[in-house]
């Protein structure tokens, strides 16, 4: 993969903040992270290739190869790093998504919030985020997020399984929230307005691309 | 005024803005974040802070000036204040929203017009300040000198 070694963990951080974002951001690169920031859950879920009413599942070899799962294998996030309180979808809808999906499932979590609700930490612990951090977050925080990176390094729960290198829709048609700051994430740009990955996929097999 | 002397002078100002409450500890956070690879940092979370606090002021005035006011809609404007000044240590501006948030609770309007009166001469002084700051800062750099910590 030819990843530099200080940049070996890519963190996806959520918050509808923008000032939240450009703090998370920046704290996570100090700490030699790859990040991209998204303002919502549902953004969240698009970049892990997770929509919300359908479920992808990526380890069906004998589903033919298509963009769709190939935009899944190709954006290997480490960790979600998520602002509780979003509008739409709350940190914990999208941690319980994260948690209930076969192929995000092992992506360690990591929940943010302003306020200091001992239920609300409980609960989104019980739903399994590793950490519960009080805003405003800092470096000392982050400390701990190696441990959790460092466990899924040896999972191979990203696996590559074609060759080809697939085009699929830059992050920035999104929403201009959307930010990628990694050298070393192959997405690339693809024509708008084909999007075969938005269509629902038929029970055994997938939609082709137009 | 020579370069020593912008620096006490930007020493002494940063001070006062923590004495008086107008920063805390978050806004050191920031500055411990800034480096000679994003030597903006500091200014540009701030310039943020600004556009998005003269947002949702306005959006205050609106719901406080509404028939029937949500106050649910009203509350979710304070939390986000809140929450963005708690991010750049803006302490005044902070107090200020969680005694806003209580009176939305209570459905207060005239508490609510009394805090949003109060935020928003908090937050043109806080931001009058940090101008201030940065200016100094600015003038210092141009001088050829450095930021004292």
């Amino acid at each position: 993969m030819g990843m530099a070694a200080d940049s070996e963990f890519h963190v996806l951080a959520v918050d509808d903040s923008i000032i939240d974002r450009k703090l998370i951001e920046r704290l996570l690169k100090t700490s030699s992270y790859q990040v991209t920031t998204v303002d919502s859950g549902s953004k969240a879920l698009e970049f892990l290739g997770l929509h919300e009413d359908d479920r992808i599942h990526q380890n069906t070899p004998s589903v033919s190869p298509n963009n769709h799962q190939w935009r899944l294998q190709e954006v290997e996030v480490n960790l979600v790093i998520t602002d509780y309180c979003m509008p739409g979808m709350t940190g914990y809808d999208l941690l319980k998504k994260i948690k209930e999906s076969s192929s995000l499932k092992n992506i360690p979590v990591v929940i943010m919030s302003s306020e200091n609700v001992p239920s609300r930490i409980s609960r989104c612990l019980e739903e399994g985020a590793e950490e519960f951090f009080l805003k405003p977050v800092r470096l000392s925080d982050l400390s701990k997020l190696r441990p959790h990176l460092l466990k899924t390094k040896s999972k191979d729960h990203c696996k590559e399984q074609v060759d080809e290198k697939p085009a699929f829709p830059s992050p920035k048609q999104e929403g201009k929230e959307e930010q990628q700051q990694s050298k070393n994430n192959k997405r690339k740009a693809m024509e708008e307005g084909v999007s075969p990955e938005r269509t629902r996929p038929r029970p055994n097999g997938i939609t082709s691309m137009v | 005024m020579d370069l020593v002397q912008l620096q006490r002078q930007l020493v002494e100002y940063r001070t006062s803005l923590y004495h008086e409450g107008f920063l805390d500890e978050q806004y050191t956070q920031l500055q411990e974040l800034q480096d000679e690879n994003n030597p903006d940092f500091v200014v540009e979370v701030v310039s943020l802070f600004f556009e998005d606090s003269e947002r949702l002021l306005n959006e205050l005035t609106k719901a406080l000036e509404q028939q029937s006011i949500d106050f649910k809609r009203v509350d979710a404007h304070v939390h986000q204040l809140k929450g963005s000044s708690s991010s750049i240590g803006a302490q005044r501006v902070q107090k200020v929203c969680i005694a806003f948030r209580n009176y939305c609770e209570e459905q207060n309007v005239e508490g609510c017009l009394k805090c949003l009166q109060q935020v928003r001469h908090e937050y043109s002084l806080v931001k009058t300040k940090l101008e201030s700051m940065f200016q100094l800062e600015q003038q210092i750099l141009s001088a050829g000198g450095s930021i004292p910590m």
